[in-house]
């Protein structure tokens, strides 16, 4: 059926888009992630102009999210003061985000900036992530066993001032990487349309040594908090959130997260790893061809205003 | 001699009748569009408007009949746009220079009978801006407003990428007589035709002068809900942006609620 988009300004087939978001939401299922930098580039790859695409799928990480935390904070697996510290930091980055997105589109650059972030964080979480999942299944194969290093646990990231103590996930931790993580995060997910969780969750596991039990769900409210954000921010300045796209993608997300979550039980860690770097690290290859190549037209139109 | 003349005298005529087009002594033009008023739906995915009209001859108007030429011309809401060119820095493609056209039409459309160098000359083309490449299409340089030549490399490719989107065209076949004061032709409107609305304007011409225009309008409307979410989005940001975050809400919790499992 086709569906004329009201903002991207574009008709689209609904079905398109709704298995879309039933695709991204089963691979966000599957790998308890947001999906975002999924499915920013296949609609900029369908033809949504990269800007809509980033203000729409803010919101569509904001549903997903929501009916993740809900879950998490029912089995008491967000720490809500952990949370209130990143979010600290995360308001002010989404904030920060926006102001530049706005500045770079109207410069003319923005889709070069976010393609070119694409690349470059896609392809160096991706490539890491494929790595690390290798090199665990050559282990497993060869009968070691992973000792996680904790000889490293406090490293100069403990030695910080200002530290709190977080009771749920019995840690006691700076605040100031925590706000500068949450800032990172909010301004990545601001420009880039992401929740940004593939990254926020290796953070805090690796470097802030956050306990798995509490990671995800507090990554979720996090994430959940700075999309809402980012969805209102990027309708108040750029006008640019298409609500009938990212109600479609909402719809095709949540149930697709829920096949992918059962897909995701049945596969090993390792494995899954070695999935979604794979996966993370073709979307920026992808991204990478489409700058290198000559476009098919050097010249592009984008309407600025109404000539009144 | 005679021949300049005449020429002089039809030119003068021909004058006269454009400044009070409709008067007794000269061909007056009849036009309508068959629709007035379009409306957009959500599927709509393109349509044909037909132009007919005829040209009105009466007593006063000399016998012998020349061959009448027509020039229509489409134009859709002005809009202000910028065109931008990439070029290859650092092995990547990059924006790299830019021109703003400023309340050019959204929509243009140029038919005619037959080619418009044939209709008439170079000077009456750009004199009345028959054609694509005569149209005044505004850019900003620097602090200047001008239009600039036709082969200009920003203004061709822009045209060239409205062509691509069948927003600009030019078709000199697609005006048809029907008898030789009766004619008609087809205005196509794509899918992601632009609301707001369209002046026609029909340009009679004979041997190579302009004999009378004829002006008429229509209107493109969109409906619906999709109008409805486009027009908030614009103009109460703040609101739209709150109730899109209160949906994903409301999805995820009900996604929540109906698949939960513990």
């Amino acid at each position: 059926m086709q569906l004329f988009l009201p903002i991207a300004d574009i008709p689209v087939n609904m079905f398109l888009i709704l298995a879309m978001g039933m695709a991204v939401g089963f691979v966000s299922g599957m790998f308890g992630i947001g999906g975002g930098f999924l499915l920013t580039p296949l609609l900029i790859f369908v033809g949504v102009s990269p800007a809509v695409a980033v203000a729409s799928v803010s919101s569509h990480i904001a549903a997903s999210s929501f009916s993740g935390a809900l879950a998490y904070w029912r089995r008491r697996a967000i720490d809500p003061a952990l949370a209130l510290v990143l979010l600290s930091g995360g308001v002010l980055g989404t904030a920060f985000g926006v102001w530049l997105f706005t500045l770079l589109r109207s410069l003319g650059q923005l889709d070069l900036i976010i393609a070119l972030s694409y690349v470059v964080l896609l392809s160096t979480v991706g490539g890491l992530m494929f790595w690390e999942g290798l090199n665990a299944i050559r282990r497993a194969r060869r009968g070691e066993t992973i000792t996680m290093r904790r000889t490293g646990a406090h490293g100069w990231i403990h030695g910080l001032p200002l530290k709190m103590r977080f009771k749920r996930s019995k840690i006691y931790l700076s605040v100031i990487p925590l706000v500068a993580t949450g800032l990172m995060i909010g301004f990545i997910g601001a420009v880039m349309g992401i929740g940004g969780a593939f990254l926020l969750i290796p953070i805090l596991i690796y470097v802030m040594r956050v306990p798995t039990s509490t990671v995800i769900g507090t990554a979720m409210a996090l994430t959940l908090v700075t999309m809402v954000l980012a969805t209102i921010l990027h309708a108040v300045t750029n006008h640019l959130v298409d609500a009938v796209l990212a109600l479609i993608l909402m719809v095709g997300g949540v149930i697709g997260a829920q096949f992918g979550a059962r897909a995701g039980q049945r596969i090993r860690g390792e494995h899954l790893r070695l999935l979604l770097g794979l996966l993370i690290l073709s979307v920026g290859i992808r991204f990478a061809v489409e700058l290198i190549i000559k476009p098919d037209d050097v010249y592009t139109i984008r309407q600025i205003g109404d000539g009144v | 001699m005679k021949r300049q003349v005449s020429i002089a005298i039809m030119a003068a005529l021909a004058f006269g009748a454009s400044l009070a087009a409709g008067n007794a002594q000269a061909e007056r033009l009849i036009v309508s569009v068959s629709n007035h008023r379009v409306t957009v739906t959500p599927n709509y995915v393109g349509e044909e408007l037909v132009l007919f009209g005829s040209v009105e001859r009466d007593e006063k108007t000399p016998s012998n009949m020349p061959n009448y030429d027509l020039v229509v011309t489409i134009k859709g809401p002005g809009a202000d746009m910028v065109t931008r060119r990439k070029e290859r820095k650092f092995g990547i493609w990059v924006n790299v220079d830019s021109r703003q056209f400023l309340k050019v039409p959204a929509y243009l459309a140029v038919f005619a009978n037959r080619p418009i160098e044939e209709i008439a000359s170079a000077d009456t083309q750009r004199r009345l801006q028959l054609g694509l490449k005569n149209i005044i299409l505004t850019q900003r340089v620097g602090t200047d407003y001008a239009d600039v030549v036709s082969t200009d490399l920003f203004r061709s490719a822009f045209v060239r990428l409205r062509m691509e989107h069948s927003l600009y065209r030019e078709a000199t076949n697609a005006v048809t007589f029907l008898t030789p004061t009766l004619f008609r032709t087809g205005i196509p409107l794509p899918a992601e035709v632009p609301i707001g609305s369209y002046d026609v304007e029909i340009e009679l011409i004979a041997n190579g002068v302009l004999v009378t225009k004829a002006e008429t309008a229509f209107e493109i409307v969109k409906v619906g809900f999709e109008q409805f979410v486009a027009t908030n989005a614009q103009q109460n940001g703040l609101v739209y942006g709150l109730v899109t975050a209160m949906m994903a809400l409301i999805t995820g919790w009900l996604a929540s609620v109906i698949f939960r499992r513990d």
